[in-house]
């Protein structure tokens, strides 16, 4: 679906990604991860044309993300960042509808499309008239998540689209995209910097290090085929709960 | 939006009562902002009216705006002084007067009989305790105690020259205001100070003036200025203005000032009673009641405040909007905004006075005062346009892009709905400062509640600046109240 062709891209002098080649496949999940600053964000943002490389070509579904094209490729891809990028002077349905009303769709297309996706996401349909601030933070996530999906893109990126929720939400909602992922057969780009999550969203992991992927492929080979020590610490520096033993 | 235009409306609406017919003839009388240029206004608007054409009042600031009014055809007449003719106007002293102003389109009349001169004023009892009867008597008291205003004491026909001609030796010579000299001269915490031959205040203080034996002070006799053009088109008021001259003698001059200054009668009830003693006017126009004028100034007031709000939002948000794009151009349109804001009210309408009448043909009343105004604004919705729009958090400058939505959907969907806030927080700044501001149209004959409140402080009349100066605040405070319930409703809703 996505492919890059020797990008580079240097903000303000420094080198901030590439070179890298890397395709995304069609209809898979692919989670690229790192840790801070490793580029994952700014590959995401390439791949829109959110920002243009300095080098190399970025294309979607074989045709080049350029200014000019971004904007279709844009309409054909759903983004959801951090706390769902909400806009606070909308109600979750008027953030849902925006780029549909935009487009002059009918009243009655958009009601029955955000219906469809409440059902979906599993959004209270009562939810849709309040403002992003009166939604806890899983709702804004899902709001985030239907106005992404709205224009039923060909591609969905996520950007780190759990990372400010408390544990308990953060759960159900992992499920809940998993469900969703699985049942739309879209082409997924997610952005963490939990393995535990990548693993468990992921058919594919992309492993970025100071703007250049250290190892790609399934879950299991980061696990059991590392390519370097850094693999080998990245995935032991994710540490499980540690219950300590109960006396005798 | 809306509201906003709902009001303008209405104004406009409602203003049209205020209007006069298109097809009648009008001569606009100017005055000064003093008492006596109002009575000769007044009678110069009555004796206009009889010859059956429209008479308008346009009461402006000081000499050299009334000189540019006239000379560009924003009025057609007002009393002057040829002292100040040769002084201030011409700056020369031509032998034929008449000949030098038909130089620039206009005429002069005769005398109106009373002169205006400058002299110097002492309390009768302080006079004769010491002998003084003339200004060559003061040279054998240096201890006078003299208080002038500041501009007598520099200009060369002022205290300067008054000093080398009679070679007076006083020290203890100072500048002040020229009503609190007259409450001095009569606490007797200054001695003498200068005054004009028809002030009231002469007659009301029973003072002395002191005869000016050597000549010194030139003569400041009342005339009529008016455009050369009026002999052809309104020859009837012509000669219905001239009818006044020789007519009015110092002491009826001053009499009718302190009936003004001190008992507080209306001008034109003054003005008209005047004429009618003399059988050469008909009676004032009827009297007005409170409301009405209240009524009046209001809407003009309002005529002043909408229009250029309006104005200057339809341009400031578009250059706010510019400035947050280019940030080297937006430094420029802050600065320059900034820079409009420091020019002093007063000389920013002189500023404008030409450019209005290039523009629009007038370059006195409304539309000035509307342009001054309409520059007063903008900074503070420019500033706050910008503020709003740099303040939008990148994450949803970035989902907005992100969307697909075209630069224009960003700009009209997400990012000024997200800016409102701010901006009307500026548009309320605006629009408070400039109901405030618009009362200095009085000083343009722009109308408002400013011109009860110049008229007031030149009367000392503290019911009539009282009677603008309330209803201002009022307004301002209502403006303040109808943002802020505009702005607690959009947060209610934001959170």
């Amino acid at each position: 679906m996505f492919e890059l062709n020797g990008v580079t891209k240097r903000f303000a002098g420094h080198p901030a990604l590439g070179p890298m080649t890397l395709t995304i496949p069609t209809g898979k999940t692919t989670v690229l991860i790192g840790p801070s600053g490793c580029g994952k964000s700014t590959l995401l943002r390439l791949l829109i044309g959110l920002i243009v490389p300095d080098n190399g070509t970025v294309s979607f579904a074989d045709q080049p993300v350029t200014l000019a094209t971004a904007q279709s490729v844009r309409r054909r891809t759903g983004y959801v960042i951090q706390d769902g990028g909400l806009f606070p002077h909308l109600s979750a349905r008027g953030n849902v509808a925006l780029l549909a009303r935009h487009l002059g769709w009918p009243d009655t297309k958009i009601e029955s499309r955000i219906a469809e996706l409440a059902a979906l996401t599993r959004f209270p349909t009562e939810g849709l008239e309040r403002y992003p601030h009166q939604l806890s933070g899983g709702q804004r996530q899902r709001v985030g998540l239907m106005r992404a999906l709205m224009l039923d893109p060909d591609a969905l990126l996520l950007d780190e689209p759990l990372g400010a929720l408390d544990p308990l939400v953060r759960a159900e909602l992992q499920d809940d995209l998993r469900t969703i992922f699985q049942s739309l057969r879209k082409t997924v780009v997610l952005v963490t910097h939990d393995l535990g999550e990548a693993a468990f969203f992921a058919d594919r992991i992309v492993l970025l290090k100071d703007g250049a992927i250290v190892q790609e492929g399934a879950p299991a080979d980061l696990w059991h085929r590392p390519a370097d020590p850094f693999v080998t610490r990245f995935v032991q520096a994710q540490r499980g709960p540690q219950i300590p033993a109960e006396a005798a | 939006m809306k509201r906003f235009l709902l009001l303008a409306s209405l104004v406009f609406s409602l203003s049209g009562c205020t209007e006069k017919k298109p097809d009648q003839p009008t001569v606009a009388i100017g005055a000064k902002k003093f008492t006596e240029s109002f009575l000769l206004a007044e009678m110069g608007a009555n004796l206009s009216r009889q010859s059956g054409v429209v008479a308008e009042r346009k009461d402006l600031g000081s000499t050299p705006t009334l000189w540019i009014a006239l000379t560009q055809g924003d009025i057609d007449v007002y009393p002057e002084y040829t002292g100040t003719i040769t002084r201030q106007i011409l700056k020369d002293d031509p032998p034929d007067l008449a000949a030098a102003l038909a130089v620039h389109g206009v005429r002069m009349s005769k005398s109106l009989g009373f002169r205006n001169n400058y002299a110097l004023g002492m309390r009768k009892d302080v006079a004769a305790a010491r002998g003084i009867r003339t200004i060559s008597d003061l040279r054998n008291h240096p201890d006078l105690r003299l208080r002038f205003i500041d501009e007598f004491l520099d200009r060369p026909d002022g205290w300067p020259g008054l000093k080398r001609a009679y070679n007076l030796p006083q020290q203890d010579v100072k500048g002040m205001n020229h009503t609190l000299a007259y409450a001095g001269l009569v606490e007797q915490s200054l001695d003498l100070t200068e005054v004009y031959t028809t002030d009231g205040e002469i007659l009301q203080h029973d003072l002395i003036v002191l005869e000016d034996d050597r000549k010194f002070f030139p003569d400041y006799e009342t005339v009529w200025l008016y455009r050369a053009d009026m002999q052809q088109r309104l020859p009837t008021v012509v000669a219905q203005l001239r009818l006044l001259e020789g007519r009015i003698s110092d002491r009826e001059m001053q009499e009718m000032n302190t009936r003004v200054q001190q008992r507080k009668d209306k001008e034109s009830d003054v003005a008209g009673e005047f004429l009618t003693a003399k059988a050469i006017g008909g009676a004032p126009p009827a009297d007005d009641t409170l409301a009405w004028r209240l009524w009046i100034t209001t809407v003009e007031h309002l005529k002043l405040v909408v229009p250029s709000l309006l104005a200057a939002l339809l341009v400031s948000v578009p250059l706010g909007i510019l400035a947050s794009r280019r940030m080297r151009l937006g430094q420029v349109v802050l600065a320059t905004t900034g820079v409009l804001q420091t020019i002093p009210s007063l000389a920013l309408l002189l500023f404008l006075m030409p450019l209005t009448k290039w523009l629009l043909g007038s370059g006195i009343g409304a539309p000035t005062a509307i342009a001054a105004l309409f520059l007063y604004s903008l900074l503070p919705i420019v500033r706050n346009t910008y503020a709003g729009l740099m303040g939008i958090a990148p994450s949803l400058g970035e989902s907005a892009e992100a969307l697909g939505l075209t630069r224009w959907a960003i700009l009209w969907r997400v990012e000024l709905p997200l800016a409102a806030p701010t901006i009307l927080a500026g548009v309320k700044t605006a629009a408070v400062i400039n109901v405030g501001t618009a009362t200095l149209g009085g000083f343009i004959g722009a109308g408002g509640y400013g011109r009860p409140i110049l008229r007031g402080i030149d009367k000392y009349d503290l019911p009539m600046m009282l009677e603008g100066a309330i209803p201002a605040a009022l307004m301002a405070i209502l403006v303040e109240g109808i943002f802020g319930m505009v702005e607690r409703a959009i947060a209610r809703r934001r959170g």
